[in-house]
């Protein structure tokens, strides 16, 4: 796989193929059909035509959410793609398939070729052609100078070559004969390029391994230990062990989000920044972790993906008791940071509570019977709406529940005087009697941090992969590898020189560039006469 | 001038640049359209011109032919139409007090505009002043693109603060404006080794190069272009994706479709050297390279909303 025609190994032995094909015979012929750069180009295309509906229809590993609400969009198709893996385009069978034949193709074409070119850079540049005239460029002058002047003269022009000077003298003529090739770089670039390829890949598949992510919120004030019960969710490779995740805490002591309070773009995103102290290895110190700033722990990396608000909550059961007094993170919804969000209760008395309700940063009515809307993301006017329900959470089912979300199979709704349902309706400061007892404080607003933890492990492989395979690039496109020829004749007291070269990667510059290899020829000759051809 | 001034000078401008842009690729047409009759460009055109090959060798008159003069105010115009561009852009730099190259409409403007240059600064090295019509008309396309995904001028949200922004979407730019070129010699390049082929070289294909000629020139353009997508999409492109989003490729639609143009671009450099794929074949690999780049650059935003790479609105 190369644009480089003229050294395909496997072209170079089709000749002595049997006309019979036995097991042996029938497997080479397979392997060289697997290797040809036909089979290769074919399984390019089809790679990149594989890769389609990757990027069409949502994949599990991306967004598992998004997957789900596909097949209920879909109840036909949906399934029907799901058996044949569209929904793990890039894990599926068939497209493994493609790119462990086109992997299998690729070091097939690497290790001859590798043999080659190393026999190749042992070789000798090639005896020249009789016929000067049939090389793509080629041309004759005449000098005073001696044979042995002009080839030393012409060795020193094609300074980068590598060069043979042969005394093809016969009787009663004296004649030299320079061989020069360039370019031995343009190969290796190539073959470099090659290799980084898989060397990549590899290291890309070793990596995911070994790797894990997960992600967690932290409420301001809070602290995370990297341990697995503190995540929310968590994903690894195959090989990694959980008892091996890094030992390291952090402390939140400050989050900030900030936003643009004027223009055209009110509104959007200005800042995010977490900042506090860390601990590993028994040292302390500080962070500060923005979009794009990550914190760097070792092998982890700590990446702020998201944030939001959490009301710091008092409630007080019927009978007086503090039964919850702590942060409840709000996951926000959309840009204007409208979020909801669920307060769970176990140790009321008598009965358990329940909360479900929205919060707004900045709440604007739209009227009185309509319910408020967010405004803005800043914290302006911050407003919390939630409805109430009592009855059994369902927290001793031994079945795991996820924080924000209630399970309301076992729960009774408070209703208000008028029929209604009831609502908590809260600034910071406020608190409100609860229908069945007790009261319900909003105590303060804090905000919350959601980190991505995130373990890539062999992360530099791929990187200086792909350098690596750049720069092989430039070589294998960029240097033209030139074969030279000066032939030079004495003919009585004068020297006949012939000049000619052939580019294995034909240019049609080489005329030009042909004629001021020998105009700096015969300038660098004793003498540096003038034109007498 | 107060930051709202330039954002007002910054859209005169890409819009002065749009129109004059049109301009020359309307020079460029009636160029051709004049070259079709060859009756009225001279007094004297044999019979025998009609051939086709011979007939621009034979136009070196005293007077030059409106279809050369045409090219050459074609040429001239599009200068004018860059350089105004390029004050859109720089105003609009200036008005969002950063690199312009922050969203769909930037990307659009900047990415013409480098195209634009290029171009032209190669026409001084190579003889490519015949790609002209191409070039101008393809970029009358992305401003277009841009318009329609224009938004004023402003801050970056903060998932955009970053040095990776500037190499990341200029090397990604001016891999495009390369590859745009050479889709350009590889279309041309069609036409013309189909009319070689038929013998039906006629005087408006005559004023153009040999094929070998555009399909080399191809060549060398996404030779240049290939290793700088390389470096913007599959390089720059993971390092600031670990920065931002924690991991460095995670087959995200936009991802998924730099992969497909890298491949399918790699498959062209392995065609053009391939027996039975080089020529024709290698054109038209090239062309569908140029298409999943742009829908790369476009259709990936329009259509999948799920991608992390809709900066756009």
């Amino acid at each position: 796989m190369s644009p480089d025609k003229a050294s395909q190994p496997e072209r170079a032995k089709t000749s002595h193929d049997a006309p019979a094909l036995n097991g042996r015979e029938m497997l080479r012929w397979t392997w060289r059909q697997l290797t040809s750069m036909r089979t290769a180009l074919f399984l390019l295309m089809l790679l990149a035509i594989a890769a389609v509906p990757g990027s069409i229809v949502p994949q599990r590993g991306v967004d598992a959410r998004a997957v789900e609400r596909y097949l209920a969009d879909h109840p036909d198709l949906g399934p029907w793609l799901d058996r044949l893996g569209f929904f793990s385009v890039f894990t599926s069978p068939w497209f493994s398939a493609i790119y462990l034949l086109l992997m299998v193709s690729l070091v097939g074409c690497i290790v001859p070729r590798t043999v080659v070119y190393a026999k190749a850079l042992r070789a000798r540049p090639p005896k020249a052609p009789r016929n000067f005239a049939r090389m793509p460029a080629s041309d004759e002058f005449e000098t005073d100078a001696t044979p042995d002047e002009v080839v030393a003269a012409a060795r020193q022009v094609l300074r980068r070559s590598r060069i043979d000077v042969v005394d093809t003298s016969t009787e009663g003529s004296e004649t030299r004969e320079l061989r020069a090739e360039t370019g031995y770089l343009r190969e290796l670039g190539n073959l470099v390029f090659h290799v980084s390829i898989v060397v990549v890949l590899v290291g890309v598949a070793v990596g995911a391994l070994f790797s894990y992510r997960g992600s967690a919120i932290v409420t301001q004030g809070d602290s995370f230990s990297n341990t697995l019960t503190q995540y929310d969710e968590f994903a690894s490779g195959a090989l990694f062990d959980a008892d091996e995740l890094p030992q390291f805490s952090l402390d939140l002591t400050r989050m900030i989000a900030r936003f643009q309070t004027e223009g055209t773009q009110r509104g959007a995103p200005k800042l995010f920044r977490a900042s506090g102290t860390y601990e590993r290895d028994g040292r302390t110190r500080p962070f500060e972790i923005e979009v794009n700033h990550p914190l760097q722990v070792g092998d982890t990396g700590v990446f702020l993906v998201g944030q939001g608000y959490a009301p710091v909550l008092k409630i007080t059961d019927a009978r007086g008791n503090v039964v919850f007094d702590d942060a409840v993170p709000f996951l926000p919804n959309d840009g204007t940071y409208t979020s909801t969000g669920v307060v769970k209760v176990p140790d009321a008395q008598p009965e358990q509570l329940g909360f479900q309700g929205f919060f707004l940063p900045t709440a604007v009515s739209t009227g009185d019977e309509e319910a408020s809307v967010s405004a803005f993301p800043g914290a302006a006017n911050p407003l919390i709406g939630m409805f109430v329900f009592h009855g059994d959470l369902g927290l001793d089912d031994g079945v795991p529940q996820s924080v924000f979300v209630l399970d309301k199979s076992r729960l009774t709704q408070y209703e208000g005087r008028n029929g209604k349902p009831f609502r908590v309706s809260l600034s910071p400061g406020q608190e409100q009697a609860l229908p069945g007892g007790g009261t319900i404080e909003f105590v303060d607003l804090k905000l919350f941090a959601r980190f991505q933890i995130a373990s890539t492990p062999l992360l530099r492989v791929p990187l200086v992969g792909t350098s690596i395979g750049v720069l092989g690039l430039l070589l294998s496109l960029f240097v033209r590898p030139r074969r030279t020829w000066v032939r030079t004749r004495r003919v009585g007291s004068r020297t006949v020189v012939e000049v000619a070269a052939l580019d294995r990667v034909p240019r049609d510059d080489l005329p030009d560039e042909l004629q001021e290899l020998v105009d700096r020829i015969r300038r660098a000759l004793p003498g540096h006469e003038e034109k007498t051809s | 001038m107060t930051l709202e001034q330039y954002a007002q000078l910054s859209n005169y401008a890409i819009a002065s640049a749009t129109v004059v842009v049109g301009i020359a690729f309307v020079a460029h047409l009636a160029e051709w359209g004049f070259a079709f009759r060859p009756e009225r460009r001279t007094a004297a055109v044999s019979t025998e011109a009609s051939e086709g090959a011979t007939l621009v060798a034979d136009r070196d008159d005293e007077t030059p032919d409106r279809s050369t003069v045409l090219a050459s105010v074609a040429t001239s115009v599009t200068w004018l139409g860059a350089v105004i561009l390029v004050v859109g852009i720089v105003t609009r730099g200036l008005a969002a007090q950063r690199v312009p190259w922050g969203n769909m409409y930037e990307f659009a403007a900047t990415g013409t505009a480098i195209a634009l240059v290029v171009f032209l600064v190669m026409t001084k090295v190579w003889d490519i002043e015949w790609l002209g019509v191409v070039v101008t008309g393809f970029s009358l396309v992305l401003l277009g693109i841009g318009f329609s995904v224009y938004v004023p001028a402003g801050p970056l949200v903060p998932a955009l603060h970053s040095y990776w922004l500037v190499i990341h979407v200029a090397a990604v730019m001016i891999a495009g404006s390369l590859f745009l070129i050479s889709a350009g010699a590889s279309a041309l390049y069609l036409v013309t080794e189909r009319a070689e082929r038929r013998g039906t070289v006629g005087p408006v294909l005559g004023r153009l190069p040999r094929s070998g000629a555009m399909d080399r020139l191809a060549f060398r353009f996404t030779a240049i272009g290939f290793p700088m997508w390389t470096f913007g999409a599959l390089i720059a492109g993971p390092i600031w994706a670990y920065y931002a989003w924690s991991r460095y490729w995670g087959w995200d639609p936009k991802e998924v479709w730099a992969l497909i143009t890298w491949v399918v671009y790699a498959v062209y450099l392995h065609a053009r050297v391939t027996a039975g794929w080089k020529g024709r074949r290698a054109a038209i690999i090239c062309l569908v390279g140029f298409m999943t780049f742009l829908f790369s650059f476009y259709g990936v935003n329009l259509i999948f909303g799920g991608s992390l790479h809709t900066y756009a609105k």
